[in-house]
């Protein structure tokens, strides 16, 4: 149940504090996302840059990079995802705890980027493994990686603990592994996860 | 430096029987380079290591070629026996006139995978020397000495040539795929490689890629229609 914002406000003044368990909890999990300490290629520099003074992601709480998938939430694509390197990946992200978001980061990532059209490069990881922000570049700017972080928090808070779009991890019927795609003669069997990835309807 | 003529007129006086050819090339930098074949090619290598004046002892770069085969058209004057009628004879009358004709003969040149090989040398500072070999076809013959015991740093990139096109390093200490998964059975680098058929998402298709794409359109709607 909601409270009412005005009343919250009024009651803030008089100095109690309202909230709701879901806010509470919301909070709880946007405030802390840490990502696994994990880089593919030159969209992971930005990523440095960003955990750097300048940038200095510890402002939203995500500086805690976890060198193990166990002990990470957040899942940052930085960089191309090459053929050989994809099941990889998927079996990372198997081995994360819930709840776990992804960020595709960078063109590559996302698409396949500038190598898209090449022999061994990924047409995008959304292929495999559901992203939560995609964010375009080449690479994306840590401005840009901040955004995605911002976009993912408020997702976060946005989500009802019940009810149809409840998250992942408080829904038991939900697919918890997702299949790892197989090394094939020609290509990676299979091509792309069905039930993660459909082809996008293109509007023009 | 010495010229390429003298690098192979020392190659020929130190490995007796070698076959080497000057390639030209025609380009300003005019960086001519040496194909050597397969046979003696460990012993040219060798030399060119461990010869003083030369003293190429930096293999820099190992890289291949893929030559397709390629269609010959050659014109070719060809003399040959013509009947033509009599002029006021009877009808029906021939006679044998020879006349010269030119015909366009077309052949297939097999083709072939090479290896490119660049050499400086650190102690003399100079290079870079090129070194081509071929094999005798792009199929089942698609073999070469392996230049790795002469140049340890040709393992990786000798790795490479044989796992992007495919050409066998006979020799080689550890020649196994170095960029692709083990169970890949293409050879993505070579000419007539053709790439999986996922052009199922392609928001901005153009030139090939717009031909793959529609391709992939039509036989998903093939297919669907079968269904």
């Amino acid at each position: 149940m909601a409270v009412d914002q005005n009343l919250k406000i009024e009651l803030g003044k008089q100095g109690i504090v309202v909230t709701t368990i879901q806010e509470l909890y919301n909070w709880g999990r946007r405030s802390s996302v840490w990502p696994m300490q994990f880089g593919l290629a030159c969209c992971a520099i930005e990523m440095i840059a960003t955990t750097m003074a300048r940038y200095d992601m510890a402002r939203f709480g995500s500086e805690v990079f976890r060198p193990s998938p166990r002990q990470a939430d957040l899942m940052i694509i930085s960089g191309t995802v090459t053929k050989k390197m994809a099941p990889q990946v998927v079996r990372l992200y198997n081995q994360m705890a819930e709840p776990r978001y992804v960020i595709a980061m960078g063109a590559c990532a996302i698409s396949g980027g500038p190598f898209k059209q090449g022999y061994n490069v990924l047409k995008g990881i959304d292929r495999y493994i559901p992203v939560d922000v995609h964010i375009p570049g080449c690479p994306p700017r840590p401005e840009a990686l901040i955004q995605a972080l911002m976009t993912l928090q408020k997702k976060i808070d946005g989500q009802s603990l019940t009810g149809e779009d409840r998250p992942r991890h408080l829904d038991a019927e939900a697919q918890g592994e997702f299949p790892v795609p197989e090394f094939g003669e020609h290509d990676l069997e299979p091509a792309s996860n069905k039930g993660v990835w459909t082809v996008p309807t293109i509007i023009k | 430096m010495k010229t390429v003529e003298e690098i192979k007129a020392g190659i020929l006086a130190a490995v007796p029987g070698a076959s080497v050819t000057v390639v030209p090339n025609g380009s300003p930098s005019a960086q001519h380079s040496l194909l050597i074949g397969a046979e003696h090619a460990t012993a040219i290598a060798t030399f060119l290591r461990d010869d003083e004046e030369l003293a190429l002892d930096f293999l820099s770069n190992v890289t291949g070629v893929d030559w397709l085969d390629k269609e010959i058209a050659e014109k070719v004057k060809v003399t040959r026996q013509v009947e033509k009628p009599v002029e006021g004879g009877e009808p029906g009358q021939v006679r044998l006139v020879e006349e010269t004709v030119e015909e366009t003969r077309k052949h297939v040149q097999l083709g072939y995978l090479e290896a490119v090989y660049h050499l400086y040398s650190v102690a003399k500072k100079h290079g870079p020397v090129v070194l081509r070999m071929r094999t005798v076809n792009r199929t089942d013959k698609a073999e070469l000495p392996s230049l790795t015991p002469v140049w340890r740093s040709a393992e990786f990139q000798e790795r490479e040539v044989f796992d992007l096109f495919g050409i066998v390093f006979n020799g080689h200490p550890d020649l196994r795929r170095i960029l692709m998964w083990d169970g890949f059975k293409d050879f993505p680098m070579r000419r007539d490689y053709v790439e999986p058929d996922d052009f199922d998402y392609e928001p901005t298709p153009h030139d090939e890629v717009l031909k793959r794409a529609q391709e992939h359109k039509a036989k998903a709607a093939a297919e669907e229609a079968k269904a």
